[in-house]
């Protein structure tokens, strides 16, 4: 089964780490990444930009017409996701866990089955 | 990260929504202040154990203010006039916080907390304080080092300027919409000194008082409560795009690099993605302003992968087009080095002997018009102009770059005179 597992956190609270604890997450979360990679169950990885980078395409019955910001203003917000492949929702959990332990504190990872996936192209990697 | 730090991390989030919160209740920068100060104690004692409230601000803002209470009714108890209309409206404490938050009010108390701070009445370095102290949380001791004075100068300055603002009365009606575009302009050029005084200085004299980054988060916050002004996305991709080149604006004595020598690898790439997505919102809006020009300026630069790439023709314009919203000597004396690029020194020169009377006490001008004497020729006139360009330096890293040119045209005027 794919599973998305997307992070939920205060985005202020992120960006209030410093340079430290900012390398920190990312090389422990990077070690749990190659770890699931290297055992061919991890694809596409992603971190968002601020939600003040968002621009929202609001679909309405006439026109479609284009916000500044996040599609919803919520406390935590959406600020990246993973894409794995697990035997088990206990196995894609397990993993959850892992990220928590690199990436402790405030925060959620919400897992989520996939219906339909297309890998599409592939981009180029920032 | 350790347990306590992801304990700091967010009160000092959660501080600019709490304290605004609180200022609104108590209507009294300090009993806001050690109202917050009360609940984030409350906090390190009882999340460790506990865990994290579901809504760290909502639990923030509901302890602080009960412990704001108590002291307020401790205080009635030891004045003879009890404070009537502190009280008055602290009947609904219990009232129903969460629902309180998810309207507009937290929107217009992060802005009055910001606005407080910028009292025209202020010199810009105790708006700077007022805002590092009072929204960013810093401590005395951070903002008094970074300022080069004691402890207890600063904590002096600082009760010195929250006295002149209480004197003033705060700002505690709900603003109308042309009020809050106001404060929005405000608080924005308080933010913008706040970076200013951090970049002017350098990274490395102000390592434990991070005001590059303080401001930008600052910005940001800013933007998430207006996400549809243009000038804010302008102003916090302004401030990402100078942060940006922080680790090669100075050599490794400390020395000034200019933008032009600067080893472009360097330059944070993570940061002027940010700003360049900031950009092309703020365009779509079609409402040009002077925050969102100098970014589209700095972005020119951060496009160019080596020096001689730079679109000096459309900095031109850009700055041209900052001449009619905003005319200053200083944008035009920044024009004069797009000009000196296009259509060469004489060219450059030309524009900026003009200012020379209003810019006569400003380093950058004598650093320049040195600059372009120089290329000139005009060694001796070149000579002069450095020499008035040090004495009017800040900072050692300016002096030690204005030196330079000096020694270099030292040794020119000495193979002339052979």
């Amino acid at each position: 089964m794919l599973y998305a597992v997307l992070c939920y956190n205060s985005e202020d609270a992120v960006a209030a780490w410093s340079r430290e604890e900012e390398d920190k997450v990312m090389s422990d979360l990077a070690a749990v990444e190659r770890k699931y990679a290297a055992a061919g169950k991890l694809g596409p990885v992603a971190r968002l930009m601020p939600t003040t980078a968002a621009t929202t395409l609001r679909k309405s019955p006439g026109e479609s017409f284009v916000v500044d910001g996040p599609f919803a203003e919520t406390k935590e917000q959406f600020l990246g996701f993973f894409l794995v492949d697990m035997e088990t929702l206990d196995e894609a959990i397990a993993f959850a866990r892992e990220l928590a332990v690199a990436n402790p504190g405030v925060g959620a990872y919400e897992i989520r089955p996939l219906r339909v996936f297309k890998p599409g192209g592939s981009l180029e990697a920032l | 990260m350790s347990e306590l730090s992801w304990i700091d991390l967010a009160l000092s989030s959660a501080r600019p929504q709490a304290m605004g919160a609180l200022l609104r209740y108590f209507r009294d920068l300090d009993l806001a202040e050690e109202a917050f100060q009360e609940a984030c104690l409350r906090a390190v004692r009882t999340w460790p154990e506990k865990g994290p409230p579901r809504d760290p601000v909502a639990w923030l803002i509901f302890v602080g203010r009960n412990s704001g209470i108590d002291h307020l009714r401790k205080r009635a108890r030891q004045e003879p006039l009890p404070p009537e209309e502190l009280l008055s409206d602290l009947d609904d404490v219990e009232g129903d916080l969460a629902e309180r938050l998810d309207g507009s009010h937290y929107r217009d108390d992060i802005l009055r907390l910001l606005f407080v701070c910028c009292h025209p009445e202020l010199p810009a370095t105790q708006q700077i304080a007022l805002a590092l102290r009072i929204v960013s949380g810093l401590s005395v001791r951070q903002i008094a080092r970074a300022f080069l004075v004691s402890e207890a100068a600063m904590e002096q300055r600082i009760t010195r300027a929250k006295g002149r603002i209480a004197a003033a009365g705060l700002p505690f009606e709900a603003p109308d919409a042309v009020s809050r575009t106001e404060r929005l302009g405000v608080v924005a050029a308080m933010i913008y000194l706040v970076f200013n005084e951090g970049y002017s200085a350098g990274e490395k004299q102000r390592a434990d008082a991070p005001f590059c980054e303080e401001a930008i988060r600052l910005s940001r916050l800013l933007l998430r409560l207006f996400p549809a002004e243009p000038e804010i996305m302008g102003l916090t991709a302004l401030l990402l795009l100078q942060h940006s080149r922080r680790s090669a604006r100075f050599g490794a004595d400390g020395q000034i690099v200019l933008l032009e020598d600067q080893d472009r690898s360097l330059w944070d790439k993570r940061a002027i993605r940010e700003a360049l997505a900031l950009i092309d919102k703020a365009l779509r809006h079609r409402a040009p302003g002077s925050y969102q020009i100098q970014a589209a300026i700095a972005a020119l630069h951060a496009r160019a992968e080596v020096a001689e790439q730079t679109d000096w023709e459309q900095i031109d314009l850009l700055y041209q087009s900052l001449e009619r919203i905003q005319p200053s000597p200083v944008v035009t004396l920044n024009r004069a080095v797009a000009v000196s690029k296009r259509h060469g020194p004489q060219a450059a020169l030309d524009l900026i002997e003009p200012l020379a009377e209003r810019l006569s006490g400003y380093f950058y001008f004598h650093g320049l018009r040195g600059g372009l004497l120089q290329q000139l020729g005009r060694a001796r006139e070149a000579h002069d102009a450095f020499e008035r360009a040090i004495a009017l330096a800040t900072t050692p890293a300016e002096a030690g770059h204005i030196r330079q040119h000096l020694d270099a045209l030292a040794r020119d005027i000495a193979i002339l005179a052979k």
